[in-house]
C-alpha cells in the first residue's frame, strides 16, 4: 500500500455535540492550548504569592512573623519547582506549543488528538497532587528544588514525610504528561506540516518548541528514575541515595547509598530543563523581534542551526551544578569548558536578534516592549552564567544569592517576559479581542525596571557573601549592615512588581468582555496562524481547504510588494520574485 | 538567503538538509509509527538511567555485591546449574521477537486469521516470561531471603536494584501482553480492514524494544 502523508489525509476529528464536549472534554489543541495556560497561571499565582512570603521574611525579619523556618523552606521549595516545570514549562510547551505547532504548520489538529487531551488532563492531576502536598502534615518539602536526598527524605527536615512523597508522585504524573503531549508536538510537527511548509520555512517558534519538546523527551527520564529511586528509599527503605548517617549518636537503618547519583540525575534532567524553557523563549523572541521590527530575522539558517546546536550541547553541561560536590578536576575542566562552548551559539542568536533590530521599522507595540526587554535580561543572565560556568569562580559564589540573581535573570524574568509577550500577540487570535495597551505598558515598564530593583542587588550581596536559603540572617559580623537595606529593598521593589502582575491577569479578563474587537491579522504578520478564515480559528482551523505555503515565515518589506508583509501563502508573483525561500 | 533551488548544488551536508526539510513529513512513515519511534527513544533513556545508575550504585558500594551466578542458580535434582533459568527466560523473549515478526508480515499480507494467531502466540511467550519472573522473585523472596532493603548475601543495593530493573521492565512486557491482545482482537474483527495493518507493526516495535532491553538487562545484571 503506497505510503500517504498526513496532511494529504484529511484527519477525521471527533466533532463535539455538547458544551461539555466542546470546552471540557476538547480534543482541539486551542482548548486544550487556553486550558493549560489557565492551569500554569493559576500555579504560578500561587508560587507568586510564595515568593511574597519568603521576601517578607527576608526584608522585614521578625516583624511579620507569618511563617516559620519549616514553611520558609517548603515555600522556597515549592516556588522554584512550580516555576520550573509546572508554569514555564507547561505554559510554553503545553500552552504555546499546543495554540502554534498546528496553526503555524497549517494542520488541523494535533496527530493525536485524544492522547492530547488526556496530556492535559494528567497534567491537572499533577497539579492537584502537588497543591495538596500543602495540606499534608509535616507540610510540602522543603528540600529546595534540587530536592537532595538524603535531607529531603531524612525525618527532621521540612515536608520529609508525606510532602516529598506527593512531590515525587506528582513530578511522576507530569512526565506522564509531558510526554502524551510531546509525542504529539513533534509528530504534528515533523510529519503533518501543510503542502509547501517545509521544515527551513517553519516559523522558529515551532523550531524552539519543537527542540524543546525533543529535549524534554529525553531530559526527564532521568528524573523519573531519580523519582522513582527516591520514592523506594522513602516508601520501602532502600538505600539507593542513602549513606548510613549517624545522628544524635543513632546509626540509621540505611547503608551505603549514593547520594551524588541523585545529582548527576537530577542535573542530567536539570540542565536540559533550563533550555526546555529556554528554546521556546528563544523562538517566540524571534517571530515578536521580526514581526514588529517589520524585517526578515537575521540569519534564518543559523537560528535554526543554533537552537540545533544548544539543544545537543545541554546535555553535557550538567556538572556545572555540581562543582562543589567534589569531582574530578578534569572532569571540572570537560564542564567548564562545554559550559563556556554551549555560549557560543547562544551569543549568536543574541547578535542576530540585534541585527534583526537593526534598522528595523520598529514599532513599539507591547509584545515588541517585552521582547526587546528580553534581550536585555537574557544579555545579563548569560553573562553572570559565564562566571558561573568556571569552577574557580563558581565555588565561592555557589549557594549565595549571585546564583539567584543569575538565573532569575535569565530563567525566571527573561522567559516571563517572552510569555507575556506572546499572551499580547497572540490573544487577538485567540479571543477576537486586543488586550488593553495601557495596561500592557504599565505592566512592562513596572515589571521590566522592577526586575533590576531585585535581581540587580542580589548579585551584589551575592558577592558579599550573602548564602542562599536561609531563613534568617541576624546580625553575623561576616557581611555588612548594608546587606539588611538591601534586602529590604528588593523586598519593597518585589511586591510592587508581584503586584503589576495582577494588573496583567486583570486586563486578561477585563479585554476578554471589553477589549477592543480585532482583526483577524492585528500586527500584520506573515505567518499561518493570521490567516485563518475565522478568529478565533474553529474546530479544524482551515475551513474547507488547507492552506498552501509559498515562502518562509519572514517575508517583512520585501521591496516591490504591495505591502510591508507577504503572507506565508501568497504565490510568488513578478515583482517579489527575490523572495521565495 | 538562496532560495531552496540555488543551495541543493552546494554539497552534501545542503543536500542533506533539503531532503529531511520537504513540506508535509519528515519520515515516509506512518506517523503513528513515528511517534511509536520517538517514544522508544524517550524510553531508551529511561532504561539507560536506570542501567547508568546502577552501575554506579554497584561502583560505589563499600559492601561486596553477591555473585549473580550463584545467586540465579537453580538446580533440577542434581547440582546447580547457574543461570539456567535466565537463559530459558531469554530464549522464550527471543524466540516471541521471532512470532511478532511473522505476525507483521502476515497483517501486511491482510491475512486475518494467522496474524491474530501469531499476535496471540506472541503475547502468550510474553505471559510465559512474566511468570517465570515472578516465580524467579518469590525464589528469591520467600526461599533466599532478599529483600528489597537487605540481603543475607553482600550490598542490600543488590535486592534494590534488582526488584526496581527487573519489575521496571516486566511491567513493560505486561503492558506490551495487553496491547498485543487488544491488537489481536481488533485484527480478529476487522478494526484495521479500512485503516490498514500499521498498527500490527507499530506494536512489533514495542515489543521488539522491549526484548532489546531485556538483553541489556540480561548482560549488565547477570553475566556482570
Ligand atoms: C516576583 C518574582 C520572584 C521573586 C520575588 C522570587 C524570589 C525568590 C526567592 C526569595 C527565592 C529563595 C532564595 C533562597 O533563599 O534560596 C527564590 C528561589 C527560586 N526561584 Fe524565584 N522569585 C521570583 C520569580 C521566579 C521565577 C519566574 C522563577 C522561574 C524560573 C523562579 C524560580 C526560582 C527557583 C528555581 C528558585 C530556587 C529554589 C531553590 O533553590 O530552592 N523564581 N526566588
Ligand atoms: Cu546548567
Amino acid at each position: 500500500m503506497a505510503h500517504v502523508a498526513l496532511a494529504d489525509k484529511g484527519q477525521e476529528l471527533a466533532h463535539p455535540k455538547t458544551w461539555i464536549g466542546a470546552y471540557v472534554w476538547s480534543q482541539d489543541h486551542k482548548v486544550i492550548g487556553i486550558q493549560y495556560i489557565i492551569t500554569a497561571t493559576l500555579v504560578g499565582l500561587v508560587a507568586l504569592a510564595l515568593s511574597a512570603m519568603m521576601r517578607l521574611q527576608l526584608g522585614f525579619p521578625g516583624v511579620f512573623d507569618l511563617i516559620q523556618p519549616n514553611e520558609y523552606y517548603s515555600a522556597v521549595t515549592m516556588h522554584g519547582m512550580i516555576m520550573v516545570v509546572f508554569m514555564l514549562t507547561a505554559f510554553f510547551l503545553g500552552g504555546f506549543g499546543n495554540l502554534l505547532i498546528p496553526l503555524m504548520c497549517g494542520a488541523r489538529d494535533m496527530a493525536f488528538p485524544y492522547m492530547n487531551m488526556l496530556s492535559f488532563w494528567v497534567y491537572l492531576a499533577s497539579v492537584i497532587v502537588l497543591c495538596a502536598s500543602f495540606f499534608v502534615p509535616g507540610g510540602a518539602t522543603g528540600a529546595g528544588w534540587t530536592l537532595y536526598p538524603p535531607q529531603a527524605i531524612t525525618e527532621g527536615s521540612a515536608g520529609s514525610g508525606m510532602g516529598i512523597i506527593l512531590m515525587l508522585v506528582s513530578l511522576a504524573l507530569f512526565i506522564v504528561a509531558f510526554t502524551m503531549g510531546g509525542l504529539n508536538y513533534i509528530t504534528t510537527a515533523f510529519q503533518a506540516r501543510t503542502r509547501g511548509m517545509t521544515l527551513m520555512r517553519m516559523p522558529l517558534s515551532v523550531w524552539g518548541i519543537v527542540m524543546a519538546t525533543i529535549l524534554g523527551l529525553l531530559a526527564f527520564p532521568a528524573l523519573l528514575v531519580a523519582a522513582i529511586m527516591m520514592l523506594l528509599d522513602a516508601l520501602l527503605g532502600t538505600s539507593f541515595f542513602m549513606p548510613a548517617i549517624s545522628d544524635l549518636g543513632e546509626v540509621s537503618s540505611t547503608t551505603g547509598g549514593t547520594p551524588i547519583l541523585f545529582q548527576h540525575l537530577f542535573w542530567f534532567f536539570g540542565h536540559p530543563e533550563v533550555y526546555i524553557v529556554a528554546l521556546p523563549m528563544f523562538g517566540i523572541a524571534s517571530d515578536l523581534i521580526s514581526t514588529h521590527a517589520r524585517k526578515n530575522i537575521f540569519g534564518y539558517r543559523m537560528m535554526v542551526w543554533a537552537i540545533i546546536a544548544i539543544g545537543g550541547l545541554s546535555f553535557i553541561v550538567w556538572a556545572h551544578h555540581m562543582y562543589v560536590s567534589g569531582m574530578n578536576p578534569y572532569f571540572g575542566f570537560f564542564f567548564a569548558t562545554t559550559t563556556l562552548i554551549i555560549a557560543v551559539p547562544t551569543a549568536l542568536k543574541v547578535y542576530n536578534w540585534v541585527l534583526t533590530l537593526w534598522q528595523g521599522n520598529i514599532h513599539l507595540n507591547v509584545p515588541m516592549l517585552f521582547a526587546i526587554g528580553f534581550i536585555f535580561t537574557f544579555i545579563h543572565g548569560g553573562i553572570t552564567g559565564l562566571f558561573l560556568g568556571n569552577v574557580a569562580v563558581d565555588v565561592p559564589l555557589s549557594d549565595t544569592y549571585f546564583v539567584i540573581g543569575h538565573f532569575h535573570m535569565v530563567m525566571g524574568v527573561s522567559p516571563f517576559l517572552i510569555v507575556f509577550g506572546g499572551m499580547y500577540h497572540w490573544y487577538p487570535k485567540f479571543t477576537g479581542r486586543m488586550l488593553n495597551d495601557t495596561m500592557g505598558k504599565i505592566h512592562f515598564w513596572v515589571t521590566f525596571l522592577g526586575t533590576y530593583a531585585i535581581y540587580l542587588p542580589m548579585h551584589y550581596i551575592g558577592i558579599l557573601g550573602v548564602p542562599r536559603r536561609y531563613f534568617a540572617y541576624g546580625s553575623l559580623d561576616s557581611f555588612p549592615d548594608s546587606v539588611h537595606v538591601i534586602n529590604t529593598s528588593i523586598t519593597i521593589a518585589a511586591l510592587i512588581v508581584g503586584t503589576a502582575q495582577l494588573l496583567f491577569i486583570y486586563n486578561l479578563v477585563w479585554s476578554l468582555f471589553k477589549g477592543e474587537k480585532a482583526s483577524s491579522n492585528p500586527w500584520r504578520a506573515t505567518t499561518l496562524e493570521w490567516q485563518t478564515p475565522d478568529t478565533p480559528p474553529k474546530h479544524g482551523n482551515w475551513g474547507p481547504e488547507l492552506p498552501v505555503v509559498h515562502r518562509w515565515a519572514y517575508s517583512y518589506s520585501v521591496p516591490g510588494a504591495r505591502e510591508d508583509f507577504i503572507p506565508q501563502t501568497e504565490e510568488p508573483s513578478e515583482n517579489t520574485k527575490g523572495d521565495v525561500h | 538567503m538562496a532560495s531552496s533551488g540555488q543551495i541543493a548544488d552546494q554539497g552534501v551536508v545542503n543536500d542533506l538538509v533539503e531532503d529531511w526539510s520537504q513540506d508535509k513529513e519528515v519520515f515516509k512513515v506512518h506517523w503513528g509509527k513515528a511517534m511509536m519511534w520517538i517514544f522508544l527513544l524517550s524510553d531508551t533513556f529511561i532504561f539507560t538511567s536506570f542501567l547508568t545508575g546502577y552501575m554506579k550504585i554497584r561502583a560505589s558500594s563499600t559492601i561486596p555485591w553477591p555473585n549473580a551466578s550463584e545467586i540465579f542458580a537453580l538446580s533440577f535434582g542434581g547440582d546447580p546449574i547457574p543461570l539456567i533459568l535466565i537463559a530459558i527466560m531469554t530464549f522464550v523473549l527471543i524466540t516471541s521477537s521471532g512470532t511478532m515478526a511473522l505476525a507483521v508480515n502476515y497483517g501486511y499480507r491482510r491475512d486475518r486469521g494467522k496474524t491474530a494467531l501469531f499476535l496471540f502466540i506472541t503475547a502468550a511467550f510474553g505471559l510465559l516470561f512474566v511468570g517465570m519472573q515472578a516465580f524467579e522473585w518469590t525464589k528469591l523472596i520467600v526461599d533466599e531471603g532478599v529483600r528489597p532493603w537487605s540481603n543475607p548475601f553482600g550490598a542490600p543495593q543488590f535486592g534494590a536494584c534488582f526488584f526496581m530493573i527487573t519489575g521496571f521492565h516486566g511491567g513493560h512486557v505486561s503492558g506490551g501482553v495487553i496491547y498485543l491482545t487488544y491488537v489481536a482482537i481488533g485484527v480478529l474483527n476487522g478494526r484495521y480492514e479500512k485503516k490498514g495493518y500499521d498498527i500490527v507493526e507499530i506494536a512489533g516495535l514495542y515489543w521488539h524494544f522491549v526484548d532489546l532491553v531485556w538483553v541489556f538487562i540480561f548482560a549488565f545484571f547477570y553475566l556482570w
